[in-house]
């Protein structure tokens, strides 16, 4: 690296019931970040999953260390945008990504961003299903279509500058994720979609990254009818104030 | 300006044009001639854009990336992970499945 501030990087993890997942994540996390010799932690918010998530997390910090494992659980279920400012507070790094911790997004990608990020000095790096050699797995047609539909729309109706609206697997500048984050507004998974439409509305620049995005391997992925109706007052309501 | 507003002054002027030539207060041989096709163009506009949208969507359906690769090398990983964090001293919850 030619800086002389070395570079940090704060992984937020929001976990509810991914004790079979938490282990594996954590595991490809620290094989590639490893491999790839950035310096690291990862921060595990956990809110109260009655599963054993937090024991099975506090295994992983006796195994890897507590300066690599950080434990942040919370009480009970208080939403994403909480979660990562909950997060965010105990993070060291002046980068922070973000993932789902239940091995949609494969860790591998995380160098990838990294140097993406350093090559034009980004604010934001988005991973993205729609571009390059991104992509699904477990998606049936109708899935796809769905999807591919969604995206269509949003991408006329709100020119975002970035192809992926709704993933979550991002990097942030950790300023500028503070900013956003208070200038958010929208819960669930709207969220991932305000963060990037504000993200351009503040002439933020965003870089991209194809990531293959594999559908839960345990448990259950949903996209019900209250998934579409959320995603599309969501986009309505960004379409009319942004 | 927000992109609601965007789209309403766009679409707004484009309807202003479009209504001044089919209420003729814009008249010469060209709308005379094409009369028609000036009055059913935002129609004509719609499901030409629609069959395009529609077009698109199912391209880009049909050549969404699958990914089997990605499956299975996550697969072939997570067996890796669980017999390394096991030699590590890791207990895994017994699989309710």
């Amino acid at each position: 690296m030619t800086d002389s501030v070395k570079n940090k990087y704060s992984i937020l993890l929001p976990t509810y019931n991914e004790v079979e997942n938490l282990p594996i994540i954590i595991w490809l996390i620290v094989k590639y970040m490893t491999k790839s010799g950035y310096d690291y932690e990862i921060i595990i918010i956990d809110d109260g999953s009655p599963d054993g998530t937090l024991e099975a997390a506090e295994q992983l910090q006796k195994i890897y260390g507590e300066d690599k494992i950080v434990l942040r659980p919370r009480e009970r279920k208080l939403g994403l945008g909480t979660a990562y400012i909950h997060g965010i507070k105990h993070a060291t790094g002046n980068f922070i990504i973000i993932m789902d911790a239940d091995l949609s997004h494969h860790p591998k990608y995380i160098p990838e961003f990294i140097q993406i990020q350093e090559s034009k000095n980004y604010d934001v790096v988005s991973g993205t299903r729609y571009l390059g050699n991104g992509g699904v797995h477990g998606w049936d047609f109708k899935r796809k279509l769905v999807s591919r539909g969604a995206n269509f729309l949003t991408q006329l109706l709100l020119r975002p500058g970035a192809s992926d609206l709704t993933g979550s697997f991002r990097l942030y500048k950790k300023s500028i994720l503070e900013k956003l984050i208070q200038s958010c507004i929208s819960k669930g998974y709207v969220f991932q979609m305000e963060m990037i439409i504000r993200a351009r509305q503040f002439n933020y620049t965003i870089g991209e990254v194809p990531i293959a995005f594999v559908d839960r391997v345990y448990g259950e992925s949903k996209l019900g009818g209250s998934e579409i109706i959320q995603f599309a007052t969501g986009l309505l309501y960004l379409f009319a104030t942004t | 300006m927000t992109k609601l507003i965007e789209w309403l002054t766009v679409f707004g002027c484009i309807f202003c044009a479009w209504a001044a030539l089919v209420t003729n207060k814009i008249e010469n041989n060209f709308t005379k001639q094409y009369f028609s096709v000036i009055l059913y163009s935002p129609i004509i506009f719609v499901v030409l854009f629609g069959v395009y949208a529609a077009m698109v969507v199912l391209y880009r359906t049909f050549t969404f990336n699958n990914c089997e690769e990605a499956a299975v090398e996550l697969q072939k990983e997570i067996k890796e992970a669980r017999e390394d964090l096991s030699k590590l001293g890791f207990k895994f919850k017994k699989r309710s499945k």
